[in-house]
């Protein structure tokens, strides 16, 4: 919403372009898409230029003429870096995006503890970082307009779908009317209102939880470094919690908490905004201007499909699972999905991979959302506590993290980390030979990379976009395992890379044996990466013949057409 | 030995359902208890006597009055 006599698009900041819908002759022919993508928001536009990225066209359908209206999903989650890293988008986000390491509580008015997120030399990106949701479509919109393999119509919505023998009849509407197009694959990223799942007849499942909040923007030149504060119980919105973030464009985003019995229509009339934004803005002392920019209510759910794919229909984001604000996972969860069902669908339609290979997604990702809503329903009872109990030890905990390191973590944010496919039907087994290092499952493991002949980098910068093969030094005297991996797994995947680290020959130099040591590899060990940098194996000793029978089995290879 | 986080976490749950539980009027009678049969099983006077001090140092309720 924004402030009276300005309209949907009307921002302090960003100027909305409008985009019409796409020229059509009344006599086409009924075209075919392999895949059509329904919603341009950052989930949809993702998943359009992973497909791309592994060499596959789709079709992206947006209803709407223009970007987000408000900013909403305002932090992007280093793991989410990559993956537009991946997909050749990052550059605009690093230039625009604030960075930040660093989060702040208050309890009644005192700073009682100050939180570093992981970070470390040997992270290309930074843990977190801030950037308005329409920037981030902006952004993505533009490296799909200049993506061969992607065509975006706007105006267009999918209004009927039908199964056919070969995949999905689909009905588009737009502002010239209504017509038919054939689909192999439908992606659904059209929101946590999907008309997709509505017009499957799909329910979301789990708890809408009770707390309901207003996120807020103003516009002010306020000098506080980008450090997400938190307040508990503060003089402002007793018994509640108020999360401060600082945005580009002097933009600030104010959250908090709906007083009890209050309700949403209440609270988000503007007379009632701009009073409580005056009242947080005095408790953090903030005494000149400010201009009331947009503001919208949501409420900490916890709901999800059951299975996220549908015969020839997959949900992707908000469309397939609603999290709580707390802890940033909407918008990471969803990236990382859209990269998840992106390059498994590329790989079976480009006859890489069977459409088993498909069957994993709904156990990753939704796994993934569980793990969300565990941390997310922890750190919704931290930051609103349901009732006495949890406040009271609540409290407890603050009063304790003032001066003792145990009661810390209690007030930390859970913020984003990637999840680890531990259980995932793609997963190998763990060799038990390793005597620590990453597990299958988890990300890889980034590093920096010595300078020198190498050139320096990260780890992550060479690998390759399908699986990369990491061969630990000293691969015997004829490099006969790492010949042979090259060739087998090279038969499987096309652009398979592999990696030698250390030793002769090495293509990663590791003199001082830091990659091998984070890796606890010995001379022989072999690490398997997906295109998606999760860890889909590793064998102590590499055995060609086993490994490439392992990922041929598991990219359901046999029903590869 | 201290208890890994995610066991305090466990007990944070628990101390929560159980406060609920008992009600709002009979919770500093509960955690009294709780805190006497504590000390008996951690069977250590003098670090038993060293956290009742520490607890009573940033009561943030009474200090923001």
């Amino acid at each position: 919403m924004r402030p009276a006599g300005r309209g949907e698009h009307d921002s302090l900041y960003f100027s909305y372009p409008h985009f019409e819908p796409p020229p059509r002759d009344a006599g086409a022919t009924r075209q075919r898409h392999e895949v059509v993508i329904a919603g341009a928001g950052p989930v949809g536009l993702v998943a359009a230029l992973t497909l791309a990225a592994h060499g596959q066209p789709c079709l992206v359908l947006e209803r709407k003429a223009s970007f987000n209206d408000g900013s909403r999903a305002i932090c992007i989650a280093r793991q989410s870096m990559h993956i537009l890293e991946r997909i050749g988008a990052v550059a605009p986000f690093l230039e625009k995006a604030l960075p930040w390491t660093t989060g702040r509580s208050f309890h009644r008015g005192r700073q009682i503890l100050e939180f570093e997120m992981p970070h470390g030399a040997d992270e290309k990106f930074m843990p977190m970082y801030n950037l308005q949701q329409q920037y981030i479509e902006l952004y993505l919109w533009q490296a799909a307009a200049a993506a061969p393999l992607v065509e975006l119509r706007w105006q267009s919505e999918l209004a009927g779908i039908e199964e056919a023998a070969e995949g999905l009849s689909l009905t588009v509407r737009d502002p010239g009317g209504s017509y038919g197009l054939d689909a192999g694959w439908l992606l659904a990223a059209d929101g946590a209102r999907s008309a997709v799942r509505a017009m499957r007849g799909l329910r979301l499942q789990g708890e809408n939880h009770e707390g309901r909040y207003v996120i807020a923007d103003l516009r002010m030149a306020h000098d506080y470094p980008t450090i997400r504060r938190a307040f508990f119980d503060p003089a402002c919105n007793p018994g509640s919690t108020v999360l401060v973030h600082r945005q580009p464009d002097d933009i600030w985003r104010l959250d908090y908490q709906l007083e009890p019995g209050e309700r949403a229509e209440d609270a988000t009339r503007e007379a009632v905004v701009r009073e409580k934004a005056g009242a947080i803005l005095r408790e953090i002392g903030h005494a000149g201007d400010w201009e009331l920019e947009w503001w919208s209510v949501y409420s900490a759910n916890t709901l999800a499909l059951d299975d996220y794919r549908d015969g020839r229909i997959l949900f992707v984001g908000d469309a397939a699972h609603i999290v709580p604000i707390f802890g940033v996972r909407g918008l990471n969860n969803g990236i990382a999905d859209a990269q998840d069902i992106g390059w498994k669908l590329a790989r079976v339609l480009a006859g890489q991979a069977g459409a088993g290979l498909l069957d994993s997604y709904t156990p990753e990702r939704r796994g993934a959302t569980l793990d969300v809503f565990a941390n997310a329903t922890k750190s919704t009872r931290f930051m609103t506590p349901p009732s006495h109990g949890w406040r009271l030890m609540r409290d407890a905990a603050l009063s304790l993290a003032l001066a003792h390191d145990f009661a810390r973590p209690f007030a930390n944010p859970r913020q984003m980390a990637p999840y680890t496919y531990a259980d995932s039907p793609l997963t190998a087994p763990d060799d038990p030979a390793f005597g620590g290092g990453p597990l299958p499952g988890s990300v890889a493991p980034n590093l920096r990379l010595g300078e020198g002949a190498d050139g320096g980098g990260f780890l992550s910068d060479r690998l390759g976009p399908g699986f990369t093969g990491l061969l630990f030094g000293g691969a015997g005297p004829a490099g006969a395992p790492a010949d042979a991996l090259a060739a087998l797994l090279g038969e499987i995947d096309p652009v398979f890379r592999l990696l030698r680290v250390g030793g002769e020959g090495a293509d990663l130099e590791d003199e001082d044996g830091r990659i091998a040591a984070r890796y606890a590899a010995a001379p022989g060990a072999f690490y398997l990466v997906r295109p998606d940098l999760h860890l889909a194996g590793r064998w102590a000793e590499a055995d060609p013949e086993r490994i490439a029978a392992w990922l041929a089995d598991m990219l359901d290879l046999e029903e590869a057409s | 030995m201290p208890l890994p986080f995610a066991d305090m976490e466990e007990v944070y749950e628990a101390l929560a359902v159980g406060i609920d539980k008992v009600g709002t009027a009979d919770a500093p009678l509960f955690l009294a208890k709780l805190a006497l049969m504590l000390a008996h099983e951690l069977g250590d006077r003098e670090a038993a006597l060293a956290a009742i001090e520490a607890c009573q140092a940033d009561l943030v309720r009474d200090a923001a009055g």
